[in-house]
């Protein structure tokens, strides 16, 4: 190839972009682990601790003096509303306010580190960053049960647990040694990504799709770098390159998207003393047996080879009776349900084999597979599945016209479930009395029945087999075609919900054996350890032998008995999504722009060269998390004292968290930054560490109020030269008022509540297909909004109006927006209201007898501050003339301040309707105050 | 560049001082206290003036000032409706040639299926003689101030990101909507009401859910407004019960006293911005029910639309369509989900035209003999077209990507022309192909926006809703 000299300079310019690109690359200062810098020496009796050193430095750089310290007041309530996310109460103020001591402010920090609110509230910015949501996302926009893993970052931040042990439990918990519930529970954080089941879907896609957000997540959360550019071409303006992408992808590419069984604290110890129970019965057993392994053994041998020879089908789907659902072929002749689940749809498969004519005996094997609810072998929300009817076809290769149906004469399984009604999740609208049961209700030629396969918690996620004997040989000499026709009818009514019940993954087989066939009833677990020698099985899978052994042994029936009865007993627990290990990993590709149909280049796990290199050579998830808070990292630790920083003073000392690198702008404090991530970093990654330090500042505790000139030079408050002044987060929006009211309930925890919403948001055409919403009543209605469901194509609307993100992909910096949509909110929202109504009751029954006390009274519970004389008059204005207006008969008092034409309960001796109602409309204009969701 | 800071700056400069004194002195209780209020906003300083949603000068002079999108979701056969195949009506019932399906992908069929021929018959309108399907008589009556586009692609062939592709240039969720791009570009002419409004009807709710009228990574503000088509409109927009309007106006005022005492002690521009933001909210309450209300329309208005009061459907979403970019909304999307024929494809093409074909030419002829024509734009289409290839026995087809057909009419398009061509059995764009991007492109510039120059700098990269593709059709402009 010639290249013209205008070609060269061309190159030789565009070489020099790279080369300085690169050098400045390496030069960013984010790409450089953070070294502690020197504390400025200043004199100054403002100064508390570091931060305000570097924060004075640069305010004398700019010639600006700080702040005085906010009132004590005002001060309460700005570290409660950042430490825990609600307002003090009065009597919490009156305590810090007479508090005279000198460690009075320090003694309110530690109180409010130690409460478990702190953890509702700190807890909530990394839900963002994790992308948090209760349901799928996409079109069908299922909900999932995913409440554990909110819960398990409640408690890491309550109790501490430090950032990079933190970190690597989120990507990498399952993997640590005996990891714990919690440790599995954590791996939920890169399972957050949406998931797309509409009909026709090609799972492959949107696996590829939720791997590029859990890219993009690690990227923004922990790494603070945009790496997704990378999923297509060389970063622009980073020196990361397309192949390093594709190496960090690597490391997490080898996962089932499983969901598990998980235990609250009491049913896990429930869980452990029914498992010591159990095992103390079968030691008692094998105590008064002293030869009970060489009968064991005897046993063995006697049924490893009594089964006949079964043929793998792995026949081939007709596309057009999937129902959308795909039926992806497994290499071993197994057959995998993926993708959007219909609720009712007859699968018809067809498999031609030459060999076989004289077919005696079907078999359909139900399996586990990690990408199943609960490990299968179902799809449904328990991992169960129902078969309503089996049938199959035999024609001739020869005389394909020539069809016969197969006629069953018995069915047997290994598990023989009792008949049992369909569970109400199933419902189909239709009444029928509609069950499952024993493998025969497959042949029964009965839609209403179906074989099952629930034997119960602890034990419904077993694979299974069911034998169907046929009435004689059939099949073709010269080849015979086999359609078999899984119907698969137990669903309930809407395919958008939680309602299939469809097989998960399955294999057909067929025997040519005579005689009896039925379903071999040592369960699939058992036999597979018969392949393992003898010598070289372990315990564990020795005592799973024993465990089915025994019950086929006729003199212990009492106490096969006593087990079956512990069983009984198991709790149903919950699910949580988590990650598990693939036996084999995937291969990892470099994709075309992305593509994943266009694979290059096969890519081994690895870390980009220009931030630190890895310590081991490992492959796992586990080595990539602990790369990643690797001491030598050089954002991450100082990515999340960053976003620390960001919510307390409403920007962060990087502006960008999302993106440390060449593009974004250089850190108002580089020093204190870095200083402060190395001080999270010598002090065992401790955030409350942080905390307490940022809280402790002069900085911190510096007045919001802003001169003109001030707000014009820095209006952003990027010199911190006054305290923050700013709109509370969405959810602290409502918490707020809840509180203010006495409504709030504080329980920590549990299911997502369905908070109160206008209910067409949950049916079509605002949401594609009818949700349930069960309206939470009691004490839910007013659980903090940190547990409110969040459904990801109906965000909650009040939340949505103060800028919630919905959890479609990661979210480090939230939008602080001042809307007309936002007051229509907190002035006519139904919960909104209800706070009114309920601060008005309080007020009337707390707060002294006159007007005078009672305003003083719900302003501090809405402000925490007592009112200027001036405020109070304005708020007596508003009290009198409405006053006189129910007087007049324009306002029902009663419909004011109970929502309906009903007499108030509860109402306090000595006060009348009219001052509830007028109480209402004083706590409603308190509530709507701008101070009331400012953090000042 | 745009950066926060940046994008600060630019509002300020857009906003005239008319505009402020109009939108912040109207609604308060009294003249004397609007300006006393007008007085501390300005010492508030530049920040205080603050409104994103502004008017604000395009880059260029735009053709269309105002956007309404009839959003087809489900996705509606080209192949019945506009783009009549003879190829495809003679070879129904036998296999599409293999070279077409190299590499082919489908949702739910086996691409190897045979073709299913039209099912409607067709014939030529207008002085251009578009073609058209039996089902669109009304849209036949119009057709000389339509655009029609038979060459469009896309990139998606599910539901959901095939959706937000078309809204957002991109289908992964997270970006920015084409009406929250317009209104951050433009701004919006009234502040009575949200500058994006987003009506469903039909069967379903749409698949992308309210990602499609999302505002991504850009201020929240920006984002459209789901309007509920009985009852309220806006989410909370009526008082509670028991507070009348009078207690309201009082609640406000006081709200709004307490509010200046606090700002003249704190100085924080953001108090008065929210006294502004309540203000709004005020309006709003009046406004959006007066707009809601066709009952005022005349009678021939309602009968040609076929909108009745007191009704939801597409047809009175057309008419309130009309009657927010009267009042100044500046982006309106009514979405009717209805057109995913993977079966019963003839009787539900017929339902869904009944519903749907009177209403789309009432708007264009209303517009019209409005005067407003001219400077709205009207876009009809769906995510994706629907396969030449049969699924189920012959009365269903498949999603399909590689060719389909929308339709633009006013806000500067070219009125009375067809653009671009499918190939013989309407499986690929051949002519003239449109792509998503090349569409949005288009749109942006009607619109007086230069689609390369509209950014958001996010994450270190200055984003576009175009990415980084999107030619001008210059083909469809007049």
């Amino acid at each position: 190839m010639r290249i013209s000299p205008a070609g060269c300079w061309l190159i030789v310019a565009f070489a020099l972009v790279l080369s300085s690109r690169a050098e400045r690359a390496t030069n960013h200062w984010a790409f450089r682990a953070p070294v502690r810098p020197a504390v400025p020496q200043l004199k100054d009796r403002w100064i508390r601790n570091p931060i305000d050193a570097f924060v004075l430095q640069r305010l004398q750089k700019e010639k600006l003096k700080p702040s005085p310290e906010a009132d004590k007041t005002t001060l309460l309530r700005r570290l409660s509303l950042d430490s825990i996310g609600l307002p003090p109460s009065i009597a919490e103020v009156d305590a810090f306010l007479t508090d005279k001591s000198k460690d009075a402010y320090d003694k309110q920090i530690e109180r409010l580190l130690a409460s478990p609110h702190y953890g509702e509230r700190w807890g909530r910015h990394w839900l963002d960053a994790a992308r948090y949501a209760d349901s799928d996302g996409y079109e069908k926009d299922k909900r999932r049960m995913v409440w554990f893993y909110r819960d398990y970052v409640i408690n890491a931040f309550n109790r501490d647990l430090p950032y990079n042990q933190f970190v690597i439990e989120q990507l990498a918990g399952d993997e640590l040694p005996n990891a714990t519930q919690d440790q599995i529970v954590a791996t939920g954080f890169l399972r957050n990504s949406m998931i797309n089941e509409e009909g026709g879907v090609d799972p492959e896609q949107f696996r590829m799709e939720a791997m590029f957000d859990r890219m993009d997540c690690i990227g923004k959360s922990v790494l603070g770098l945009t790496i997704q550019c990378a999923q297509c071409h060389n970063h622009k303006f980073d020196p990361l390159t397309q192949e390093e992408y594709y190496r960090m992808f690597a490391f997490i590419n080898n996962d089932y998207d499983a969901q598990r069984v998980v235990y609250k604290p009491d049913e896990l110890m429930k869980v452990e003393n029914l498992r010591t129970a159990m095992a103390k019965i079968e030691d008692g057993l094998k105590a008064k047996t002293a030869d009970w392994q060489a009968r064991m053994a005897k046993w063995e041998d006697s049924v490893t080879t009594n089964q006949p020879n079964w043929i793998t089908l792995a026949p081939r789907i007709e596309d057009i009776s999937t129902g959308g659902q795909k039926y992806l072929m497994q290499k071993d002749g197994s057959i995998l349900a993926q993708g959007y689940a219909p609720t009712k749809h007859t699968a018809i498969f067809w498999s031609t084999n030459n060999t076989i004519s004289n077919v005696t005996a079907f078999q359909i094997e139900l399996l586990n597979d990690g990408n199943l609810p609960c490990n299968g072998p179902g799809r449904s929300f328990k991992g169960t599945c129902a078969l309503t009817e089996f049938r199959v076809e035999v024609a001739s290769v020869l005389a394909r016209t020539n069809v016969s149906k197969v006629k069953f004469t018995s069915a047997t399984s290994d598990y023989e479930q009792p008949e049992r009604e369909l569970e109400p999740n199933f419902y189909d609208k239709s009444d029928r009395h509609r069950v499952t049961g024993p493998a025969k209700y497959a042949i029964d030629g009965n839609g209403d029945t179906a074989w099952g396969i629930d034997a119960g918690a602890g034990r419904r996620n077993q694979p299974r087999k069911a034998v169907f004997q046929c009435e004689k040989p059939m099949g073709y000499a010269g080849g015979t075609i086999f359609e078999l026709y899984l119907e698969q009818n137990h669903g309930g009514w809407n395919s958008d919900e939680l309602m299939n019940n469809n097989l998960g993954r399955f294999r057909v087989s067929v025997t040519t054996n005579a005689g009896p066939i039925v379903a071999d009833p040592v369960p699939k677990p058992v036999r597979d350890i018969f392949a393992i020698p003898h010598q070289r099985r372990t315990p564990r899978q020795v005592a799973t032998i024993f465990s089915y052994w025994r019950t086929t042994v006729p003199e212990w029936k009492e106490a096969n008995d006593k087990i079956e009865w512990l069983w009984k007993d198991w709790p149903n627990g919950e699910t949580a999504f988590a990650l598990i290990a693939r036996e084999n990993p995937r291969d990892t590709h470099i994709l075309t722009r992305g593509d994943f149909l266009k694979p290059q280049k096969e890519v081994t796990p690895g870390v980009p060269a220009f931030l630190h290199p890895m310590k081991s050579n490992g492959s796992t998830r586990l080595d990539f998390a602990n790369w990643l808070v690797d001491r030598r990292s050089p954002t991450t630790a100082r990515v999340i004292v960053n976003r620390l920083w960001q919510s307390y003073f409403g920007t962060g000392l990087v502006a960008t968290p999302e993106d440390f690198g060449t593009r974004a702008e250089a850190p108002s404090h580089p020093e204190l930054l870095d200083w402060l991530a190395c001080e999270l970093m010598d002090n065992n990654w401790s955030l409350k560490h942080i905390h307490r330090l940022i809280l402790n500042s002069s900085t911190y505790r510096q007045s919001s109020r802003v001169t003109p000139e001030l707000r014009d030079r820095d209006p952003n408050n990027r010199l911190l030269a006054r305290g923050p002044r700013l709109r509370v987060d969405g959810e602290i929006v409502r918490d707020i008022a809840l509180a203010a009211s006495g409504l709030l309930t504080t329980n920590i925890g549990g299911p997502s509540v369905y908070s109160p919403a206008p209910a067409f948001l949950f049916q079509p055409p605002a949401s594609y297909a009818p949700f349930e919403w069960p309206e939470a009543t009691g004490p839910d209605r007013y659980r903090r909004a940190i547990y409110t469901f969040r459904r990801r194509s109906t965000p909650f609307p009040a939340l949505q109006a103060f800028d919630t993100p919905n959890g479609d992909y990661s979210c480090v910096r939230r939008m602080r927006s001042n809307t007309p949509l936002q007051a229509l909110t907190t002035l006519n929202e139904p919960m909104f209201m209800e706070c009114a109504q309920a601060l008005a009751l309080r007020t009337l029954a707390e707060g002294g007898k006159t007007d005078d006390s009672r305003i003083s009274y719900a302003f501090r519970r809405t402000l925490g501050r007592l009112p200027a004389p001036d405020e109070k008059s304005e708020l007596l204005g508003l009290l009198k003339r409405q006053q006189q207006r129910i007087a007049d008969g324009w306002i029902n008092p009663n419909e004011l301040s109970t929502g309906k034409n009903e007499k108030p309960e509860n109402l306090p001796a000595g006060t009348t309707p009219t001052q509830l109602a007028v109480y209402t409309v004083i706590s409603r204009a308190l509530l709507n105050l701008d101070e009331t969701i400012t953090k000042e | 560049m745009t950066t926060p800071e940046h994008f600060f700056n630019e509002q300020c400069k857009a906003i005239t001082r008319r505009w402020f004194f109009k939108q912040c002195g109207v609604g308060l209780g009294t003249i004397a206290l609007g300006s006393l209020l007008n007085q501390k906003l300005f010492a508030a300083g530049k920040s205080a003036l603050i409104n994103p949603l502004a008017p604000k000068a395009p880059h260029f002079a735009p053709k269309a000032k105002r956007v309404i999108y009839l959003f087809m979701a489900g996705a509606p056969s080209h192949l019945d409706l506009f783009d009549y195949k003879p190829q495809l009506a003679k070879f129904s019932g036998t296999l599409p040639p293999p070279e077409l399906l190299k590499g082919y992908r489908a949702a739910f069929i086996n691409p190897q299926s045979k073709l299913l021929g039209p099912k409607f018959k067709f014939a030529k309108y207008g002085k251009a003689g578009a073609e058209l399907s039996e089902l669109l008589p009304n849209l036949a009556q119009v057709v000389d101030d339509i655009a029609i586009v038979k060459s469009m692609k896309t990139d998606a062939f599910n539901h959901a990101p095939a959706q937000i592709f078309l809204n957002t240039g991109s289908q992964q969720f997270g970006r920015p909507s084409i009406g929250a791009w317009t209104t951050y570009g433009l701004g919006c002419e009234t502040s009575d009401l949200p500058a994006f409004v987003v009506f469903s009807s039909g069967p379903k709710g749409t698949s992308g859910g309210a990602s499609n009228w999302g505002s991504g990574f850009l201020p929240s503000v920006y984002q459209g407004v789901l309007f509920h088509s009985q009852g309220d409109p806006i989410l909370y927009l009526s008082n509670p019960k028991g507070v009348d309007a009078e207690m309201q106006r009082d609640t406000l005022d006081t709200v709004r006293n307490l509010n200046l005492k606090h700002f003249d002690i704190t100085g924080d521009p953001e108090i008065t911005t929210r006294i502004n933001s309540f203000e709004m909210a005020y309006r709003m309450q009046t406004s959006a029910p007066e707009l809601m209300d066709i009952s005022k329309e005349s009678k021939t208005t309602l009968e040609m639309y076929g909108a009745e009061p007191g009704k939801s459907s597409f047809a009175n979403n057309c008419l309130l369509a009309r009657r927010l970019v009267e009042r100044g909304v500046r982006f309106v999307q009514l979405y009717h989900e209805a057109w995913d024929q993977h079966g019963n494809l003839v009787a539900d093409l017929k339902k869904n035209c009944k519903n749907t074909d009177q209403a789309c030419a009432a708007l264009i002829k209303d517009l019209k003999q409005r005067g407003m024509l001219e400077d709205t734009l009207v876009i009809w289409g769906g995510e994706f077209g629907r396969t030449p290839m049969v699924q189920g026995g012959d009365d269903g087809r498949d999603h399909h990507p590689n060719a389909f057909t929308m339709w633009m009419a006013g806000g500067g398009i070219k009125p009375g022309i067809t653009l671009g061509e499918s190939d013989e059995f309407g499986f690929n764009a051949s002519v003239d192909p449109v792509h998503v991007h090349d569409l949005n492109a288009t749109i942006l510039h009607l619109l007086g926006l230069e689609h390369t120059k509209l950014t958001y700098r996010f994450q270190g990269r200055d984003f576009r809703l175009t990415d980084v593709h999107g030619e001008l059709v210059t083909k469809l402009l007049a």
